[in-house]
């Protein structure tokens, strides 16, 4: 028996086959069994047909990313076939549907791919509904990895608890019947051999839901949002614990109420959020100004997906960096974040609010469909490092001391004491004309110039406590690789599975806090590299262009992608070995 | 309090007769006799002439972007319920672009009050036709006449589920003034569309217009404000005699009021503390 011990597994079929539910229960099951899951699904924009795919990585180590090549792959339409069989590795296995999918033995046999055909149908139909398809195939799937049904049984039967004992009972015996006839039917070796390891405190998460939990962490009790593929989930999960969690939220009608309606809420003193995609955000960046302009905190999520327009709506992308930096007419400050998996997507999120309250401003968070919807394993979080950080919001008593009230007086640092409509003595235009510092509407030109000035200064105070970028890697070597958001892990994971010959060659700069830019930082690095290389799926490479402008530096050597898959872990091996 | 009491130190931009100085008294008398006080009113306004009063109202204020009032005043309810939010947004501002805002929020039945400067044009930019101009209007945008015909507010509100629709006249001004408190008072969305002349681009709706057909609903024999088919009826009125006063009134749930995690006390005044998410987090597990 081979001993190796990760696996990449893949299920496809149509909309409709229980694609993603059977994705969700394999990876649970490996998760429980002590293994590091990341998921990745590909699905088109409709309900019902199409091709969906949902692939699924099981590792040892952490992982963030997903390889072209598959070990075992079920077909449960014919499509997979032709869409997919090339994917499988030699000596990888084919699980299919022998009374739904036709694939030739030859065919197998030159690819050297075993082939385990079932009556699918058939068998699910004994174990009381044809639909468990899906179940019966990751029963077979379990005697190929080497892993019994124990933990597969409670899985399933938590899986559908809520639709009584009968679904739970029918959905167990499609597993063993699965499973039973991979037993006796599969010749040859099992692939790889995943036995239950030790049991971790981990969670299955989506970028998503983790950054939504960072947020509800930090004090977030206000999520508006209008649906838009991929950043829905978060809506859909904060919808659900909405009581349960004692938070407001609101589907509201379209994304231009969506960002008033929160900035409403938080100019009364909510920690308020909002996140769509970038064509959300586009018909956000009018308010995004008023935010500006008022010194309204609030913190924006934008999970992109490839654009424009109506783009790709369910594949990935980071093409929103240029247009996220910029959006809004006028000059307007922002902070920009940029989580590279699902355990930054949490710390980032409970600490956006305590920026935005800080520094009075839209703290914007740069997201995509690779993490937002993919499911990785990471550690149950912990709040012992969150704080409360609400700046110069002042209380009544506060504001009682004060003889005259400015809410826009002019500081230092740029951050004016901010008051709650209800307060006393703290009357006040949030105005969205230019004003002075009471508010009232003002187009001198000094008081223009400087309101204006003070609105920089925030960002500037903010950039004197600028975290640094990540580093990763040997930060001796004379090769860099530059990334951002969702490239981390696919980087990282295809550099721990280096030689070290390459990896002492190698370090990595990851951009974290992307605006303002750590200009200094950055050049420091990129003037000591020999060999730069910049990684984005995007089509520009807007992070180099954005180097470019605060550094002088260009970045000659880029590895872009821009057809809405994300890098597979082989690409950018390859990439790393030419160092 | 007294009226003066809510004015601030900066003059009135507004043309001399402009009817947005009756309607400012009628407020802000409106507010001395419901016994508020400036710090526990929020008023939203929007962008035109009558956005412009958002100088001229001490109040807490927010001054918005055209058409975009209404959401960010349902946000600041539904995060602060002690606050009275009122609206004053003008016809332009609040049935062009803020149309669709318009509509949803009457569906929610927030507990807000939405005042409308309506003069039947764009004053701000020059007397353009606005969405509540009449078919033929000739104005700088539509020399030839506007094509359109006119939105009705009132038909709106009514079809959307408005629970206090209203219609008002800035040359009336205590009739305003009860009207105002009336739908402050009213829990839930209240409506008050005011016919507001613009003494210097709309030469038609004067206020003479307006005297020569105005009769009240308050006095008309026999009308009832909580039959919607009445109310519907009389909406549809418009040419030598147009009504106004209360159309519709009609209590419902406001939005949040049937919300758990809304009762007790407002939203931002709980403590602001950490959130141990940790069981919320298990669900992953």
């Amino acid at each position: 028996m081979k001993t190796k011990n990760n696996l990449s597994w893949k299920v496809c079929g149509e909309a409709g086959f229980g694609i993603k539910s059977a994705g969700m229960m394999f990876g649970k099951i490996f998760m429980r069994a002590g293994y590091e899951i990341f998921d990745y699904t590909e699905y088109p924009s409709l309900i019902r047909g199409g091709h969906n795919t949902f692939q699924l990585i099981v590792d040892t180590r952490p992982v963030n990313s997903v390889t072209k090549s598959i070990d075992i792959l079920v077909a449960l339409n014919q499509n997979t076939i032709s869409e997919n069989l090339d994917e499988v590795a030699p000596g990888g296995v084919l699980i299919f549907d022998k009374e739904k999918v036709k694939v030739s033995p030859a065919k197998l046999q030159n690819r050297k791919i075993k082939g385990l055909g079932l009556p699918l149908t058939t068998m699910a139909k004994e174990a009381g509904n044809p639909l468990m398809r899906n179940v019966v195939a990751i029963g077979a799937s379990m005697d190929l990895v080497g892993q019994n049904l124990t933990i597969a049984n409670r899985v399933v039967t938590q899986n559908f608890k809520r639709k009584g004992k009968k679904i739970v009972d029918q959905n167990i015996k499609a597993l063993k019947l699965g499973y039973d006839f991979a037993k006796e039917n599969f010749q040859g070796e099992a692939i790889c051999h995943l036995p239950t390891i030790e049991k971790k405190d981990n969670i299955l998460i989506t970028a998503n839901e983790s950054l939504a939990l960072g947020t509800l962490a930090a004090g977030l009790n206000f999520y508006v949002a209008y649906p838009m593929t991929p950043s829905s989930s978060i809506l859909h999960y904060l919808a659900s614990i909405a009581e349960k969690a004692g938070i407001v939220v609101k589907h509201a009608e379209d994304e231009i109420a969506v960002l008033n309606m929160a900035l409403g809420a938080a100019h009364v003193g909510a920690r308020a959020m909002v996140a769509t995609s970038g064509g959300g955000f586009a018909l956000m960046v009018e308010t995004l100004g008023l935010a500006g302009m008022t010194e309204t905190p609030i913190v924006m999520v934008d999970v992109q997906r490839g654009g424009p327009a109506t783009g790709l709506p369910t594949w990935t992308e980071q093409g929103d960096l240029q247009f996220i930096l910029k959006a809004a007419p006028g000059e307007v400050q922002r902070i920009v974040l940029a989580p590279g998996d699902a355990v930054e997507a949490y710390e980032l999120g409970t600490q956006a609010h305590n920026l935005a309250e800080t520094y009075q401003l839209p703290v914007i968070i740069l997201s995509d469909k690779f993490i937002a919807e993919g499911n990785t394993t990471m550690p149950l979080p912990s709040v012992a490092k969150v704080k409360i950080k609400r700046g110069k919001l002042l209380t009544q008593a506060q504001l009682n001391k004060i003889k005259e009230y400015r809410r826009y007086k002019v500081t230092e640092d740029g951050i004016s004491p901010r008051a709650l409509p209800g307060m006393k003595k703290g009357l006040y235009i949030a105005n969205s004309d230019e004003h002075d510092p009471y508010g009232f509407s003002e187009e001198s030109s000094e008081n223009r110039i400087a309101q204006a000035d003070k609105r920089a200064r925030k960002l500037e105070s903010f950039a004197k406590n600028l975290p640094e970028p990540l580093v990763y890697g040997n930060p001796k070597a004379k090769n860099t690789v530059v990334i951002w958001g969702s490239s981390k892990g696919v980087v990282l994971d295809a550099y721990a599975h280096l030689e070290a010959k390459y990896k002492k060659k190698i370090k990595i700069l990851q951009l974290q806090y992307i605006w303002p830019f750590p200009a200094k930082f950055v050049s420091k690095v990129l003037e000591a590299s020999k060999n730069t290389l910049l990684i984005e799926t995007n089509q520009a490479g807007q992070l180099g262009q954005l180097i470019a402008q605060e550094t002088g530096i260009m970045i000659k050597n880029k590895l872009l992608k821009y057809d809405g898959r994300p890098f597979f872990r082989e690409e950018i091996t390859k990439a790393l070995k030419k160092f | 309090m007294k009226a003066k009491d809510f004015d601030t130190s900066y003059k009135p931009s507004w043309c001399p007769g402009c009817g947005n100085f009756g309607m400012q008294i009628a407020m802000k008398n409106a507010l001395v006799e419901l016994g508020l006080k400036p710090e526990n009113v929020l008023i939203v306004y929007g962008i035109g002439c009558s956005g412009n009063g958002a100088n001229f109202t001490k109040t807490y204020v927010w001054h918005s972007l055209h058409g975009r009032s209404l959401p960010t005043a349902v946000g600041a309810k539904l995060a602060n319920k002690d606050l009275k939010v009122i609206v004053m947004a003008g016809d332009g501002d609040g049935y062009g672009e803020g149309m669709g805002h318009f509509i949803h929020a009457l569906r929610g039945n927030a507990d807000i009050t939405y005042v409308t400067h309506n003069n039947k044009l764009y004053s701000l930019t020059t007397g353009q036709a606005a969405p509540t101009s009449d078919k033929g209007t000739k104005t700088k945008s539509t020399p030839d006449g506007l094509i359109e015909v006119s939105a009705n507010p009132m038909a709106l509100a009514l079809s959307a589920g408005c629970s206090f629709v209203s219609r008002g006249f800035a040359g009336d001004a205590d009739h305003l003034k009860e009207l105002f408190k009336s739908a402050i008072k009213h829990e839930g969305f209240s409506l008050v569309d005011v016919f507001q002349p613009c003494v210097t681009f709309n030469k038609i709706n004067t206020f003479k217009f307006y005297f020569d057909r105005l009769y009240k609903l308050e006095e008309k024999a026999g009308y009832k404000s909580t039959d919607i088919y009445q109310a519907m009826k009389e909406a549809l009125v418009w040419g030598n005699k147009i009504p106004y006063g209360l159309f519709y009134k009609k209590q419902r749930d406001t939005y949040g009021s049937n919300l758990p995690q809304l009762q007790g006390k407002a939203l931002v005044k709980r403590p602001m503390k950490v959130k141990d998410i940790k069981a919320l987090a298990k669900e992953f597990a």
